[in-house]
């Protein structure tokens, strides 16, 4: 379990440090992310230690976002004043990204697949 | 014995109070929504927000002497974001096979998104606090709370947003689907956990489990493709 975190705490302070380094726009845990995948792809013994420790944080994910979410105490003020503009924004793009998303899957299937979609 | 007002006040001086109240509140949450059957309103996140915040504000507590208990907790989105490595690498083989698909659905559903969302914001008025704001909302949390942070927007009301995101996308995915006439569970998952994370994750591997993998692979696909999105998005609304 410390090899699998140490190996976590290690990737998230590689993507730190470089996305700082090089100004880059991604935060540094999601890069992180993508070298604990190449890692994973290029050696699979390393995988069998990390999924056990990973999927315990990933478990229990909503709680890591509840000490966030309760700073929403400071911005009731935003929430009365455009509560309904953020509603609007937030029920429309979430439906068509939805939409949008399956659409443009079932196309491109169709089209690689040749129009056996379940494949 | 001591009067309580000492002990409180000693107690609210150490880190100790805050994070096991942040712990009860959110498993009190997910206990009321196993009860409720997991219904998609009745969300643990959301019911633990509501405690802890009636919480403060009756304990007199500011949010940043909240937050020196409850930091531990809110630490761990780091590393969390770096685990999700780990459902990516389980759907390697099944990802492999469906690229071309996957890669459609992902950018299609997750531009479309972040565009509809700023240009409707825009709209509506919103400054460009808020617009930063609300650029990453379709992403995992953790994820969103760096991007909103670092494009100048603020990770709190993020945090709320990216919860909202993902209830209503757990609530109109099956109906929305099953009206647009999309069997194909790949594309009915991915979609959900590109437009709604982790909730959309959640509510595809409770109706199927191929939707349910495929949701996975959409979440962790579009928590990198929206920290490259949304800035270049936002500049477009500024």
């Amino acid at each position: 379990m410390i090899h699998a975190l140490t190996l976590i705490l290690a990737c998230q302070l590689a993507g730190e440090t470089l996305t700082r380094l090089f100004g880059w726009p991604v935060p540094g845990p999601v890069l992180g992310m993508a070298m604990l995948f190449a890692l994973m792809l290029a050696r699979p013994q390393l995988a069998g230690q990390v999924v056990p420790t990973g999927e315990g944080i990933l478990r229990h994910l909503s709680l890591l976002f509840v000490p966030a979410g309760v700073g929403i105490v400071g911005h009731l003020g935003a929430l009365g004043t455009y509560g309904a503009g953020l509603a609007v924004a937030l029920v429309l793009s979430t439906v068509l990204g939805l939409a949008v998303g399956a659409l443009a899957f079932v196309a491109v299937a169709r089209l690689v697949e040749g129009g056996k979609p379940d494949a | 014995m001591r009067d309580f007002a000492d002990i409180w006040s000693y107690l609210a001086q150490t880190p100790l109070i805050w994070l096991t109240a942040t712990l009860i509140a959110y498993l009190i949450g997910d206990y009321l929504a196993q009860r409720a059957g997991r219904a998609p309103l009745a969300n643990p996140v959301l019911i633990a927000v509501v405690l802890l915040a009636a919480l403060l504000w009756a304990s007199d507590t500011s949010y940043a002497q909240y937050f020196e208990g409850a930091q531990f907790v809110h630490f761990l989105l780091g590393p969390a974001t770096v685990a999700l490595a780990i459902p990516l690498w389980h759907q390697r083989r099944a990802l492999r096979r469906a690229l071309l698909p996957v890669l459609a659905g992902l950018v299609a559903g997750s531009v479309t998104a972040v565009l509809v969302a700023l240009a409707l914001g825009q709209w509506l008025g919103l400054g460009p606090t808020l617009l930063a704001t609300l650029a990453p909302k379709g992403t995992t949390a953790p994820v969103a709370l760096g991007i909103s942070e670092s494009l100048g927007g603020s990770p709190t009301l993020t945090a709320v947003l990216v919860i909202l995101t993902g209830i209503i996308g757990a609530v109109v995915v099956t109906p929305l689907m099953n009206a647009l006439r999309i069997r194909d569970w790949r594309a009915r998952g991915l979609a959900a956990g590109v437009a709604a994370h982790g909730l959309g994750t959640a509510r595809a591997f409770q109706v199927n489990p191929q939707a349910g993998a495929f949701a996975g692979i959409g979440m962790a696909l579009n928590a990198m493709l929206t920290a490259f999105l949304a800035p270049w998005a936002l500049r477009l609304f500024l």
